[in-house]
């Protein structure tokens, strides 16, 4: 049992498990025996059966059962139903189109119910179930009251509310204008830009996976992988001084990480080329910057010519394309930068702190 | 009713009677040809009322400058709410003590409440560090078995000195202004000046102090 859990404290740190994620991710998108009705309860059996079997681990359960972090199961119970969901339907509609037949949605919407009592019924149902659940709920986890505020304490670890703790895993890696202001503002900006990027008139009002498989594919990527998942590494990874435990490890305040982070130009001017850092930033930042244009402006005409990219350069036609292929570079550069912080111990790959331009 | 109407219109202003010698000697014949059909219309209405456009026009001007001054008035208020009578601060400048105080290698953890510092005797500098992450404004802890400073929020580091080596932060901690007091040779430090390393500000001598 020891060996099984350190086993699984060593997966779970951040460069196996979010490999292991990712490599998870495609497996399951593609895996179709496993968007049925056997295939959901099997995920959800082996679910509950981690969380009720871990339980049993004392330091797990003083992690996962505080009244702080109750949402956060719930929210991977939910976040697998919806999805589970979604890709159940999806592929049954592709088999009926397929077939010739009409999708679930059309012959769904021939019979029609009456709005009273067919789905006020429903509606009152819901409401008295929430009620009841969100008063239990208060009364038997209480809020957590902690000591007055002090300025020069913070708790520790100090976390956001669960809701921001991806945002705060990205401060981990990136500068806080970039995770703080930037990225959340391009992350809402994208969302909101998605109906005028993604013209494709398919999968309107139905459910349907393979006529938009590298849709909901990069959809599901930033969700699933780089919100919900950075979420619950937040949650129940991240302990004392901002350290990585694993789920059965002890929070031990003392514990030692040595993470000495170098910047880009420190890799290149010293370790490879032997000679100091230049003494003005331009020089000093220029192998970054460039990098930094390369990734945002060659890079997405590059794409435009690509075989896989090209369709959808054919498609959307420039415009379209550069801010969608705009959009999705910046998304990608949060895993681009965590791989290079386990990897290289890289800080910044542009650190001109000269004028607080930090990526 | 059309006759009655017609007549104080021309009884005002009599733009029929006037018309004539405003035309030949502005020499401008197409608006004053395009005069006369429109006053009766317009006098119309304004006898009805018994509102002048004048009239129209300096009420709606009480009333807008009413208006801007109740906005003005309530901004003002709201604007000088911002800056309380009273500040429930610690003073800026204060005095920790005296030089020997603060033995080789130590970071004195004694201020870092009441005035948000550490004072650190370190390699022969006495300095005064403010506690505060400059990555994003949690106070750090210093972890004396590791021999740094550790924030608790996103696990950014620094060693004894103040200079910043892991997690995310961008740049060192900042110093405070430090000297000796002349009356009774104690440490004053004033958190009103600070000292930034990236700026080159560390080699100022009023950012640290000569122990030995």
């Amino acid at each position: 049992m020891d060996a099984l859990k350190s086993f699984i404290n060593t997966l779970s740190y951040p460069w196996f498990s979010f490999t292991l994620s990712l490599v998870l991710f495609v497996a399951v998108v593609k895996l179709k025996k496993l968007w049925t009705h056997a295939g959901g309860w099997l995920m959800l059996a082996l679910i509950t059966v981690f969380f009720c079997g871990s339980m049993l681990d004392e330091n797990f359960r003083s992690v996962v059962a505080k009244p702080d972090n109750v949402p956060i199961v719930m929210m991977v119970y939910l976040t697998g139903y919806f999805w589970w969901l979604a890709m159940y339907k999806g592929i049954k509609n592709d088999q009926a189109i397929e077939a010739g037949a009409p999708t679930f949605e059309k012959s769904e919407s021939e019979d029609k119910v009456f709005t009273w009592p067919d789905l006020v019924f429903s509606e009152l149902i819901c409401m008295v179930v929430l009620t009841v659940g969100m008063v239990v709920w208060s009364i038997v986890l209480k809020a957590p009251l902690e000591e007055p505020a002090n300025l020069s304490v913070a708790p520790n670890p100090s976390k956001a509310p669960w809701y921001f703790l991806g945002l705060q895993e990205m401060l981990v890696y990136f500068d806080p204008w970039m995770a703080g202001v930037v990225l959340p503002g391009l992350i809402i900006v994208g969302l909101m830009a998605i109906p005028y990027i993604d013209t494709n008139p398919k999968g309107n009002g139905y459910y349907t996976f393979k006529e938009r498989k590298s849709e909901i594919f990069l959809f599901l990527f930033g969700y699933i992988v780089l919100w919900v998942q950075l979420i619950v590494i937040g949650t129940f990874l991240r302990g004392p001084n901002w350290n990585f435990f694993g789920p059965y490890e002890f929070w031990d305040i003392n514990k030692i990480e040595p993470l000495v982070n170098i910047d880009l130009s420190e890799i290149i001017w010293i370790k490879l080329l032997g000679v100091g850092l230049p003494s003005h930033w331009l020089p000093r930042e220029i192998f970054g910057i460039i990098l930094m244009i390369g990734y945002f402006v060659v890079l997405p005409v590059a794409m435009s010519k690509m075989k896989y990219f090209k369709r959808f350069y054919d498609e959307m036609g420039g415009p379209r394309f550069y801010t969608g292929a705009t959009l999705f570079l910046t998304m990608m550069l949060l895993p681009i930068k965590m791989y290079a912080r386990w990897v290289f111990n890289l800080k910044y790959i542009v650190h001109i702190q000269e004028f607080f331009f930090n990526i | 009713m059309t006759e009655e109407k017609s007549t104080p219109a021309a009884d005002n202003d009599s733009p029929e009677a006037s018309e004539p010698a405003v035309d030949t000697s502005s020499a401008k014949p197409s608006p004053a040809k395009k005069a006369p059909a429109k006053p009766p219309v317009a006098k119309r209405a304004a006898s009805d009322a018994e509102i002048t456009r004048r009239g129209l026009f300096s009420w709606a001007a009480v009333a807008w400058v009413g208006f801007t001054a109740a906005i003005g008035g309530c901004m003002t208020a709201f604007g000088r709410f911002m800056f309380p009578n009273v500040l429930f601060e610690p003073p800026t400048s204060f005095k920790v003590g005296q030089p020997e105080d603060f033995p080789p290698g130590v970071v004195d953890e004694r201020f870092k409440e009441s005035y948000g510092v550490w004072i650190v005797n370190n390699e022969g500098q006495l300095t005064a560090l403010i506690a505060i992450c400059t990555h994003l404004g949690c106070p750090p802890a210093w972890l004396e078995a590791q021999n740094k400073f550790k924030c608790p929020c996103h696990g950014s580091g620094y060693y004894k000195s103040g200079i910043n080596f892991e997690g995310p932060t961008p740049r060192p901690l900042e110093r405070a202004r430090i000297s000796i007091d002349p009356d009774d040779g104690q440490i004053l430090v004033d958190k009103a000046q600070k000292y930034l390393w990236e700026q080159g500000q560390w080699d100022d001598p009023s950012s640290y102090l000569e122990v030995s």
